[in-house]
């Protein structure tokens, strides 16, 4: 088979491709964001020992982990108006959706992140005297942070990749431009392929820094 | 206020159960301020309990516990008490904790560690924090170790950094939950060491511990659990060389069966 490649057809639309790009960036920025923000709040309530919060926690949390993103999407973006009158644009309605979905992810890794500090370490704080409040401020948090910080970026990761659902919402993220160039110039090969690469670099390139965050901390930890 | 002698902590009829299984059954017991109390006791016989029970890390199933004359916590509905968060903390900052596993803070140096209580709990300036912090950790030799983060001491150094955190409160009673028991042997020495010099501060504290020889020179009076009650409360040297029960006589014989 003698397939020409003609990257010529995507750097003469590359404009459009970093556009998307840009926008593939924001939106996992905020999602990470507003994910990390209800993903504490949820974490919080299933630790807070009281049926009443962490219940309705936990199945949110389930129920997020156990249903495709995808679906989420279409709920806030074709959903919404349809059970509320309530429209949201494409980048709102992706954001909900994402901020909503990783949140529960985000709560994992913080629960999971706060119960790997042993008790002994929460008994030296209550026999000194703390309060729950301090305790977790001085003592838990800052260990349980360093344990977080894999799966945190891992999880994160995910989040950018599935940002990429939101071109189903019609918004102008990196698939969604790819698309458009694809029309354009029938080279779906060599767009999705560039595509691939963009995120590869952006990806491979915050796992990197965040590698050396994180030896840092252990250096740090460790002196 | 401090009055050596006086009763200090008093224990009334304390239960402890966890789930089913009663571990401690109906304790009393009167702390005199400057007494140096060693529980010993088959593994099983409720000691780590008790003490855990006297700073309230266990919540007593049933029972008072009266600190300097205050009964801490409310009678709730049904036999038992209520204790309230902040009482327990106050509690809790009056009633220094050594435990067997150190605990020390691993993410802050031997020094804020020994801060951490005076700091947060007490409301003490950083710079006055950090004076009493060194002048502690001089105090169980590790002086020159104020830098050095938890993974890089020794299990009996770390020890000495826990103590010194206990003692930056400057408790009422100190509380010793068989401080000695997860370190090397070569190591226990050092321990008992900084724990005997703390004789001479008057200071209230109660050991547990399976070291019966360290036991009998340090303590002021030894009391023997078993099955969750008091069997035996006397001075070292009645209870120690004529106890009255024979389960204590039996104990006392498994420690000396192989002596040379």
């Amino acid at each position: 088979m003698g397939y020409v490649w003609d990257f010529f057809a995507v750097a003469r639309n590359a404009d459009i491709l970093l556009a998307g790009l840009g926008q593939t960036l924001l939106l996992s920025v905020c999602g990470i964001a507003v994910g990390v923000a209800i993903g504490g709040v949820l974490a919080a309530m299933r630790l807070s020992g009281r049926r009443t919060l962490s219940w309705p926690a936990l199945a949110f949390t389930e129920f997020y982990r156990n249903t495709p993103p995808l679906v989420h999407f279409f709920w806030f973006f074709y959903g919404l108006p349809m059970a509320f009158g309530l429209t949201l644009p494409p980048f709102a309605a992706a954001l909900a959706a994402l901020g909503v979905q990783s949140a529960a992810f985000f709560a994992e890794v913080f629960r999971g992140g706060i119960l790997s500090v042993e008790t002994g370490q929460w008994e030296a704080g209550r026999a000194l005297g703390m309060g729950r409040a301090r305790l977790m401020r001085r003592i838990i948090l800052p260990q349980a942070a360093r344990r977080m910080a894999a799966p945190f970026v891992e999880r994160s990761f995910e989040l950018v990749k599935t940002t990429t659902l939101a071109a189903a919402l019609a918004f102008h993220e990196t698939i969604y431009s790819a698309m458009v160039i694809v029309t354009q110039t029938y080279r779906p090969l060599e767009v999705y392929t560039v595509v691939a690469g963009l995120f590869f670099i952006v990806l491979f390139s915050a796992s990197q820094v965040a590698e050396w965050l994180e030896a840092r901390g252990r250096r740090a930890g460790a002196r | 206020m401090t009055v050596a002698g006086d009763v200090v902590l008093q224990v009334e009829d304390l239960h402890k159960s966890f789930g089913s299984t009663e571990v401690l059954k109906g304790i009393d017991l009167s702390v005199r301020r400057g007494e140096r109390i060693a529980i010993l006791g088959s593994s099983g016989s409720g000691k780590s309990t008790l003490l855990r029970c006297l700073n309230v890390l266990e919540m007593p199933t049933r029972g008072r516990l009266i600190l300097d004359g205050e009964a801490v916590g409310k009678p709730a509905a049904g036999g038992g008490t209520r204790y309230r968060e902040a009482e327990l903390n106050r509690l809790r900052a009056r009633v220094g904790m050594v435990f067997q596993q150190f605990n020390l803070f691993p993410h802050m140096t031997a020094l804020e560690n020994v801060m951490e209580g005076p700091l947060s709990v007490l409301g003490r300036s950083r710079a006055e924090a950090r004076r009493t912090a060194q002048r502690h950790l001089e105090r169980v030799g590790l002086g020159g170790k104020a830098e050095a983060h938890p993974a890089r001491l020794s299990g009996g150094q770390q020890q000495r950094v826990a103590i010194a955190r206990a003692l930056a409160m400057d408790p009422e009673v100190l509380l010793f939950d068989e401080p000695t028991s997860s370190l090397d042997p070569e190591l226990v020495g050092e321990v008992l060491g900084v724990i005997n010099d703390l004789s001479e501060d008057g200071r209230t504290m109660l050991l547990v511990t399976h070291e019966l020889g360290f036991a009998y020179h340090f303590a002021t009076r030894i009391l023997f659990l078993h099955e969750g009650r008091i069997l035996e409360d006397g001075p070292p040297e009645q209870v120690l060389k004529s106890p009255r029960e024979e389960r204590t006589r039996r104990f006392l014989d498994r420690f000396t069966a192989f002596r040379f």
